[in-house]
């Protein structure tokens, strides 16, 4: 298995140019640091320490150690026969990081977050989370290593996750209701960026994708590149090749940068980011922020953003708590931009009848976030020839979503 | 001349320091933002820091935050506020610094941005969460149109950046001293007096301190060492107390409080 120093980092320095991102964390015009001077020295120390750690052969030994033994990694890339049968397209295959401890793609992060945690020699973390996934993942590495952890959540997910909430307090974690604004992901990144402000001295913030302030997005992605590595392996040893597609879901873009990043260089390989349509394309009523949105700040970096004409953060909507947020990460918009990653949208309906769909044909209950890049597919696949290859990130599992879900199908559980 | 730079020198020709109360445009109305202000000045403040609610604010602490969502719930637009600066103008020269996310200045370009600020009457702008490495831009525009961009320090800037900001900054420097200003003997904690005195001595710039100054004797301590006192969460907080009465009590009370804050301030002997 392969962690960072394995890693070509500089994997993306051909097709990207060279200088992106700058020292600075500019894609491009994308990302950088918005944040308040009080925060500025945390982020340098960050910077500096992640820099040091992620060339350091013992830290890798450390995350790797974690990653095989406590997490299970490598995750099976498994072919999805019935799917690809239903389809009637090409082969599927799933990367099944609901496999992972936890049930999702974001514990590959947190394990890394915390044993840089470790090294600076804090002692409390705090996170946002939106679906709980993240925050789940990091009250499981910090009861681990015996740290304080605090996780703030928004009054409307925690009502929606409180299967995760629970998970969260059993594991030692304190959740913290947010009850600002539209009381969803981007409140808790709110609070959680200002609980930092005055905590940095002995707190780290986990930010749980690759949004925020650099170095978080190239950090975060870093820690999920092990996804899309071992999936080039995976498939060259099914395949003997590398995959036509590969399509992921997009909230903040962990798990699709992740599972992209290795094969970027790789121009014949497409690469399709799936977004929440919600509702409709109306304000308010989706999540779309690299389909519909526009360059702005929030949280730290520019990006792509779901804003009206004053800077005003929109109202966001997505049946599923993950993707349910109004930024992206600034890579994506990066790729975007160059032309380089697609970015589509599905709507609630679709990503719900994906996720029946998955669970009856395969087995595999999946993430309502999973399900968006699930339902493109299921539109998407019927149109692509029978010879081609398409691994779906499939992020996490959807046992978090089963109360969520019987509600739509007007199920009372 | 710049107004601010006139405030600064008027009154560091009197030795006092200057006192700036911050609050939120549109909160709880607009009519009501004229009038308070236009109240500061008849009490004596010699500055205005005049926040722009924004939606999704990490630099300001909990009670602006609840400013703003009121401020934001009747729709207002940062043309808005220009409109009311436009107004204010007609009634009085107190230097007005307005204090902008960066989310929010982006949508306009810097530019258009200062170009439409100066127009309007304002005279600067601070923006908390535009660190100096990614000011450049509106610096330099705000330098060729003296307008001002006021730039941060905190008790955790390493001397390097405040390096950095001195050489930047403009109009003047805004001290955030984030844990609060006083020990325990209602003296000025000891790290941020050697801190501003260090910071003194590498520019002309005036300091003004901010957060976390809540009383009237807090502000004359950090009067003792600071050009300016900056006082936001405490005359915000007043607001949101008498917000059920009519505008003009609303305005008479927390005219009253800046008044008192205003008097400490200046009395230094
Ligand atoms: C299973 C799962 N997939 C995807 C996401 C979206 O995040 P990202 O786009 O960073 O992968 C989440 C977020 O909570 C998640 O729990």
């Amino acid at each position: 298995m392969k962690t960072i120093t394995d890693n070509n980092m500089n994997i993306a320095e051909a097709f990207y140019g060279q200088n992106v991102p700058d020292k600075s964390g500019h894609f491009g015009e994308y990302g950088g640091k918005f944040v308040p001077e009080t925060l500025m020295p945390a982020l340098e120390q960050l910077e500096r320490e992640y820099l040091i750690a992620k060339d350091d052969p013992k830290f890798n030994e450390e995350l790797k150690y974690y990653l095989s033994e406590y997490v299970g990694r490598p995750s099976p890339l498994y072919y999805a026969r019935r799917l690809t049968e239903k389809l009637n397209g090409p082969k599927i295959y799933l990367k099944r990081e609901d496999l992972n401890h936890t049930g999702a793609h974001k514990i590959n992060n947190t394990m890394g977050q915390v044993l840089l945690a470790i090294r600076m020699g804090k002692k409390r973390i705090i996170a946002e989370t939106g679906a709980g996934q993240h925050g789940v993942a990091t009250a499981t590495a910090a009861a681990m290593f015996g740290l304080e952890c605090d996780v703030y959540m928004g009054e409307e997910d925690i009502r929606r996750q409180s299967l995760n909430v629970f998970r969260m307090k059993l594991l030692g974690a304190n959740v913290v209701p947010v009850k600002t604004g539209s009381r969803t992901l981007k409140d808790a990144t709110n609070e959680a960026l200002r609980d930092w402000m005055s905590s940095v001295v002995n707190t780290h913030y986990i930010i749980g994708s690759v949004v925020g302030p650099h170095p978080y997005p190239v950090m975060v992605r870093d820690f999920q590149i092990v996804i899309g590595q071992e999936m080039r392996e995976q498939i060259q040893s099914a395949e003997g090749r590398l995959p036509d597609y590969i399509i992921a879901c997009v909230g903040g873009g962990s798990n699709a940068i992740g599972a992209f990043y290795p094969f970027i260089d790789d121009k014949d390989v497409k690469l399709i980011g799936v977004e929440a349509g919600g509702l409709g394309y109306d304000v308010g009523q989706h999540a779309s922020t690299l389909s519909s949105g526009e360059k702005g700040v929030l949280h730290g970096s520019l990006s792509y953003v779901l804003q009206d004409d004053d800077g005003q953060t929109s109202p966001v909507h997505s049946i599923s708590a993950g993707l349910d947020y109004p930024g992206v990460g600034p890579e994506h918009s990066y790729l975007k931009d160059i032309h380089r990653a697609d970015y589509v949208s599905v709507t609630d309906d679709e990503a719900v009848d994906a996720f029946s769909m998955c669970a009856r044909l395969e087995g595999i209950i999946p993430a309502l976030e999973a399900s968006h890049a699930i339902a493109y597919m299921v539109k998407f696949a019927p149109t692509v020839d029978k010879d081609k290859i398409i691994v779906l990130n499939l992020s996490g599992s959807g046992d978090k979503d089963s109360f969520e879900v019987a509600g739509k199908l007007g199920i009372d559980l | 001349m710049n107004r601010i730079d006139a405030k600064f020198k008027e009154l560091k020709e009197k030795g006092v320091p200057a006192f700036i109360p911050f609050i939120t445009a549109g909160d709880p109305d607009l009519d009501a933002t004229r009038k308070l202000i236009l109240e500061f000045d008849r009490r004596g403040a010699d500055m205005i820091e005049l926040g722009v609610p924004y939606s999704d604010p990490i630099a300001d602490g909990p009670v602006i935050q609840s400013s703003y969502y009121r401020a934001l719930s009747s729709g207002i637009k940062f043309s808005d506020i220009l409109d009311l600066v436009r107004d204010i103008r007609k009634e009085s020269e107190i230097p007005i610094v307005s204090m902008i996310s960066q989310s929010i200045l982006f949508k306009y370009g810097h530019k258009e941005f200062v170009k439409s600020a100066i127009n309007a009457g304002l005279d600067g702008a601070t923006i908390p969460d535009l660190p100096i490495e990614e000011a450049e831009g509106i610096i330099e525009t705000g330098e060729l149109e003296d307008f001002k961009i006021a730039c941060f320090i905190a008790p955790t800037t390493t001397d390097d950046r405040v390096d950095l900001i001195v050489k930047k900054s403009q109009g003047f420097l805004y001290y955030i001293s984030v844990v609060g200003i006083t020990g325990s003997k209602n003296e000025l904690n000891k790290v941020i007096t050697t801190n501003i005195q260090k910071i003194k001595k590498a520019t002309r710039l005036p300091v003004a301190l901010g957060f976390g100054i809540s009383t009237p004797e807090q502000a004359r301590i950090a009067g003792r060492v600071a050009d300016g006192v900056i006082v936001g969460s405490a005359i915000v907080r007043e607001i949101e107390k008498h917000i059920d009465q009519d505008c003009s009590a609303l305005v008479n009370e927390v005219g009253a409080f800046v008044g008192e804050l205003v008097t400490s301030t200046k009395n230094q002997n």
